[in-house]
This record gives C-alpha cells, sequence and structure tokens, in this order.
C-alpha cells in the first residue's frame, strides 16, 4: 500500500474530538501498568516477610521446608559472572566488527545481522537442547576422552560452565544492540581525531571508540544478566541442580540457581502449604534483583541519551 | 590532551586485530548454524532407523493411530506407556491453543498502548510509558509462572467456576503478558518512524491530531504492527516456563480453551530430563525441538523481513 494510492479524504469535516480513541488507547497503556503493579505488589506481600539476613544467609534445611536460600544466590551469581565472561568480549567485539570495520549493507554485515535477530528469537527451551547436546554431548564428552581416563565422566555432564556458556549465547543479542547502540552516538569527530594523532584503526578502537561506548557496554551486560539470571529453561537440562549440599567448588560442578528452585518448589512440593513463605521470598529475590538491574540499565541508558542530546 | 601517545604503526598487529574481530563477529553466525545442526542431528534417526521408525515415524506422530486392536484409532502423546504413543496432535492444538490466548490478550493491549505512546501521550508520560514496558519485559518467565501458578489461576477459577484449575486460558494470559512488550516495541518503533512530513500534509488538510493518527500515521504503519503481531506470535510459541507450569500439561485433543494443554515448548521441557538417551523417545523430544527453531526462525524472518520493507518504504519517501 503506498501513500500515493491511498484515498485521504482531501477535506477533514467531522471535528469529533478524537476522545474514544484516546480513552481506548490510554486505558491499554493503565491496564499495562496496573498488571505490572499487580504481580510485583502480590510476590512483595507474599515475600517481604520471608526475606531476611537468614533467608539470604543460610541454606535450605529440613528438605526445604526451612531454612534459607544462600546456595541458590551464590549459584545464580556465578553463573551470570561466567556468562558475563563469555558473552561481554565476544558481544562488544561484534558489535565493533559490523560498526566499524564493514559497511551496513554489505552481504556478512547482512547475514551477521540476520542471525543475531534471530538468535534472539530462538525459545529458550532450545538453548536447553543446544547445551545439553553440544557443549555436555560434544565439547564435554569431548574433553573427556581426550584428557582424562576416567568411566565416570568430568566434563561431559551438566555443569556450571556449560549452563553458562548456554546463557551466554542466549544473551548475546542484547549486549551486541546495546554496545551498538552506544558505537553510534560516538561521533565521528572524536574517530577522526584520532587518526589526525596518528592513531591506526585498531588503536583507534580500543583506545578511543571502545572507552566512549563503555556505558553501552556496560547498560547491554547489566540487560543480560537480568537476562540471564531469570533464565530457567536453557540450565535446567545443563547444569542447574534442586538441591545440592555442597557449593559448587569447580567450572564442572552442578550448582543451585534462584529461577530452578522457583519452578521445583512451585511444581513439586510434596507440603505446599509450609513451602509457600519459602517459596515467595525465592519469587521476590529474584524480581527484586531483574527489577534492580533494569531499573540502573534504564537510567545509564537515559544518561547516555541525554548526553546524545547536547553533543 | 597529552595522554595520547601512539606507538608505531605495527601492521602485522593491525591485521590479527581485525581479523580476530570479524572472527568474533561470526560467533552469532556460527551458534545459528550449530544450534540448528545439534539439534537435528539428533532427530535424523525418525527418518533413518527403522527401529525408532516402529515407534515415531512422521506417520505416526501425525495421523490417528489404532494403538490396540479393535480400538477407535486416536492421536494420544503418551510417551511412557507400555504401548509408546508419540502422536504430535495433542500438543500442537496445545501450543496454539495457548498462542491464541496469548494474542487474543496482547494484541489489543499492545497495539493500543504503542497507539497511545506515540500519537497521544504528553512527552513526559511517553518516558514513563516506556520503562513501564521495560519493567514487563524484564519479569522472568518463570515468576509470570509461578504467579499464574499461584495466583492467576485461582482467581480464574474462582471467576469463571472452571472444572481445571491450569487451562489454556490461564496459561495463555501469562503468555500474554510476555507478548505486549514485544507487540508494543515493534508498533510503536513503526509508528514513531513514520514521517513529519506526512503528518504535517494531514494537518495541513484540516486534521486534527486523531484523525491525523487514524488516516495518515496508522496505515503507514501497519506493515510495522504487523510485524510485532508476527514476533510476538513467535515468542508466544516458543516461550517454555510459563505454559510449563501453568498449563496443566495434559495432552488433550480439544478445542475448548478452559481444558488442560501441553505444548511443545514445555513437553521437551519436562520430560528431557528422565528420557533414556538415545531412544525414540529423545529423538522425538529433539525432533519437536527442530519444529520449534524451524517455526520460530521462519516466523522471525519473516517478522525481520516486513520490517525491512517499511524501512526502505519510508527512509525512500524521505530522500
Amino acid at each position: 500500500m503506498n501513500a500515493e494510492s491511498r484515498q485521504v479524504p482531501l477535506v477533514f469535516k467531522s471535528k469529533t474530538s478524537g476522545r474514544i480513541p484516546r480513552g481506548l488507547t490510554f486505558a491499554a497503556v493503565f491496564l499495562i501498568a496496573l498488571m505490572l503493579v499487580i504481580i510485583v505488589t502480590n510476590i512483595f506481600l507474599g515475600g517481604f516477610r520471608t526475606v531476611d539476613w537468614t533467608f539470604l544467609t543460610h541454606a535450605p534445611e529440613n528438605g526445604m521446608e526451612s531454612g534459607g536460600i544462600f546456595p541458590a544466590i551464590f549459584g545464580t551469581v556465578a553463573m551470570v559472572i561466567l556468562m558475563v565472561i563469555a558473552v561481554v568480549p565476544i558481544g562488544v567485539l561484534t558489535a565493533v566488527y559490523l560498526h566499524e570495520y564493514t559497511r551496513p549493507d554489505s552481504l556478512i554485515t547482512r547475514l551477521i545481522r540476520v542471525a543475531i535477530n534471530n538468535l534472539a528469537g530462538v525459545p529458550s527451551i532450545v538453548f536447553g537442547l543446544f547445551g545439553l547436546g553440544f557443549f555436555v554431548g560434544f565439547v564435554g564428552s569431548g574433553l573427556d576422552s581426550m584428557f582424562y581416563d576416567s568411566p565416570r565422566p568430568v566434563w561431559g555432564q551438566p555443569a556450571i560452565v556449560w549452563a553458562s556458556l548456554t546463557l551466554a549465547l542466549l544473551t548475546l543479542p542484547v549486549v551486541i544492540v546495546s554496545t551498538e547502540e552506544a558505537l553510534r552516538v560516538i561521533p565521528r569527530e572524536l574517530r577522526e581525531a584520532s587518526y589526525a594523532l596518528g592513531a591506526t584503526k585498531l588503536q583507534t578502537i580500543i583506545r578511543i571508540v571502545i572507552p566512549q561506548a563503555l556505558p553501552g557496554i556496560l547498560t547491554g551486560a547489566i540487560l543480560g544478566v537480568s537476562r540471564g539470571a531469570g533464565e530457567v529453561a536453557p540450565i535446567m537440562f545443563t547444569g542447574a541442580a534442586y538441591y545440592l549440599p555442597h557449593l559448587p567448588s569447580s567450572l564442572h560442578d552442578q550448582f543451585m540457581v534462584l529461577g530452578y528452585h522457583v519452578y521445583i518448589m512451585a511444581t513439586q512440593s510434596p507440603n505446599m502449604e509450609v513451602t509457600r513463605p519459602i517459596l515467595y521470598g525465592t519469587v521476590l529475590v529474584l524480581l527484586a534483583l531483574t527489577i534492580l538491574l533494569n531499573v540502573v540499565a534504564i537510567l545509564i541508558r537515559s544518561r547516555l541519551r541525554s548526553r546524545r542530546a547536547y553533543a | 590532551m597529552s595522554g595520547y601517545h601512539f606507538k608505531p604503526k605495527s601492521r602485522i598487529r593491525e591485521f590479527v586485530g581485525e581479523k580476530l574481530i570479524a572472527a568474533n563477529a561470526l560467533v552469532a553466525l556460527a551458534a545459528i548454524a550449530l544450534i540448528f545442526l545439534f539439534i537435528f542431528k539428533e532427530a535424523i534417526p525418525i527418518f533413518a532407523d527403522p527401529q525408532v521408525q516402529k515407534e515415531a515415524s512422521v506417520s505416526r506422530m501425525t495421523v490417528k493411530q489404532e494403538f490396540y486392536a479393535g480400538r477407535e484409532p486416536k492421536w494420544s502423546w503418551q510417551p511412557n506407556s507400555e504401548v509408546p504413543k508419540y502422536s504430535l496432535v495433542p500438543l500442537f492444538i496445545g501450543t496454539f491453543k495457548a498462542a491464541l490466548v496469548a494474542m487474543l490478550f496482547a494484541i489489543p493491549l499492545g497495539v493500543g498502548a504503542a497507539i497511545y505512546s506515540s500519537e497521544f501521550a504528553p512527552a513526559r508520560l511517553r518516558e514513563i510509558i516506556k520503562p513501564v514496558i521495560e519493567l514487563l519485559a524484564a519479569i522472568p518467565s518463570v515468576v509470570l509462572g509461578f504467579f499464574a501458578l499461584i495466583v492467576l489461576a485461582s482467581w480464574l477459577q474462582n471467576a469463571f467456576g472452571l472444572t481445571y484449575r491450569l487451562n489454556a486460558l490461564n496459561a495463555g494470559l501469562a503468555l500474554g503478558i510476555t507478548v505486549i512488550p514485544v507487540v508494543y516495541t515493534v508498533a510503536e518503533d513503526a509508528m514513531t518512524a513514520v514521517p513529519r512530513s506526512l503528518r504535517d500534509a494531514a494537518t495541513a488538510l484540516g486534521a486534527n491530531p486523531w484523525q491525523v493518527s487514524f488516516t495518515m500515521v496508522l496505515p503507514a504503519a501497519l506493515p510495522g504492527i504487523a510485524a510485532g503481531v508476527v514476533l510476538g506470535f513467535g515468542r508466544a510459541i516458543g516461550e517454555t516456563m510459563i505454559v510449563l507450569m501453568a498449563s496443566g500439561n495434559a495432552a488433550i485433543v480439544s478445542g475448548s480453551l478452559t481444558d488442560s494443554i501441553r505444548t511443545f515448548s514445555a513437553t521437551v521441557a519436562a520430560e528431557m530430563a528422565e528420557v533414556v538417551f538415545g531412544s525414540p523417545h529423545y529423538n522425538v523430544l529433539f525432533f519437536i525441538g527442530t519444529l520449534l527453531f524451524v517455526l520460530t526462525f521462519l516466523i522471525n524472518l519473516s517478522g525481520d523481513f516486513i520490517l525491512l520493507r517499511l524501512r526502505e518504504r519510508i527512509q525512500g519517501r524521505t530522500k
């Protein structure tokens, strides 16, 4: 449909005020905000009595019926740290390549962009299958057969490193998109000034472009962490465990994680009435973590944008 | 700026650096290819291994089967029964019932909110709406699944007197909450991208603001809204934790939205942990994974294609 071919009334006669469409569309916004408020309030009211220092720093006891969630918090933090170590360098360099080295209409750029967009749309459970088939089954078992001579698998089993790497792939598009947005804001004059001082392209990227893009990279990393910390489907076959007596001590250990803890407690608890406060408390911790991370990311980005407005 | 002192140029470093960065950029491309390869690889026996095909061939997964002599043929997903039944039809129905509810819920809200924030909202309110939607998108799906399972299901059951607490309606509504941000973001982007000149032209012809929106902006941005809906649908099909927790997970062939359902994604999530490695069941679960991957891939590709065309058209016009 073209603008040229469309019939536009030449004179707008009816002077309806537009109150109805305005009101209806506002109602949509209102309902969405209301849903957010209801969900957050419900979880806050259900969980805030449970969440205290003891809850955050102690291990579960009596088959999850008392005690805290420290191992799940520890596992979640360890997992996202490993994930960030993997995803940030790859994501940043991909964005740099797309923005600094190639023209936007070249074939390779377009292919990579299609891949990034589609990676963002791959269902999370498919990432889980991939993590199991590739990282655990192929890479892990491959390492075992090359370097170890034990009947029991060392790397070829679900482990925190495989869960983190699976999540790194899942969050890669988040980091790339965020970094690219930051790269676009950097004025061209800055790069040209660097060249004028005799810097090469690589020197300019490492010492001028990337430092300038740091807030955007940070935003991407934070959003990635927020996303990764809440995902369950990709890690349920690649390393997460419901209950472990010990904290993970090496890369090939299994680990407890908040999201998976919520899933198991909510669906497989034999005594729901007893575990409900702990369940609500765990959900509140997870939700508070993701919302906090997102608020920080939103604030950093809005500062970044206002800087562009005055640049 | 005395701090900047550049060492003499090294061509080798320059070259190696560029190649390393380029190699990095291929990770995303390689990931997509590897994901397909490694998931499809485990589904191949369904097409190649006669032993596996005895239990799970493509026709056994799609056509009604007579599992016991003399009984009426039916579609059935019972992988752990004595006679394993791998019909994908109940799962297909479940997946689409949940997605249907999600879309019916999310399209009016997502598109409506997009129209309000791009056409009517005062600038300051718009600065609030966007973060609110971002926060909604940030809620982990396991938290939404928890909410639908513990809270929403009881509300719906009490309100409508439903027989099954966990059903397509319950899962679909929770699923809709994850779809709204997708529809909103894409639709809002498309509407704000409509060039000013178009709005000005309509205003010059005597249209008031909402007439400008509905006769000019909305029709011009329609492909973008459609793309938002398409991408949202892709999201609804692939989402796992919500349907796993809130749908009841019963593979029933029925048209009712208040019956329990079992979706493709939830089936993989629920059964993968206990399946025997290399069994027909294992192959079927990877086949479902392949289906999900291919389906969402095509959906995302067509959504992106619509957006690309729209962008070219709008930019072409303003030049």
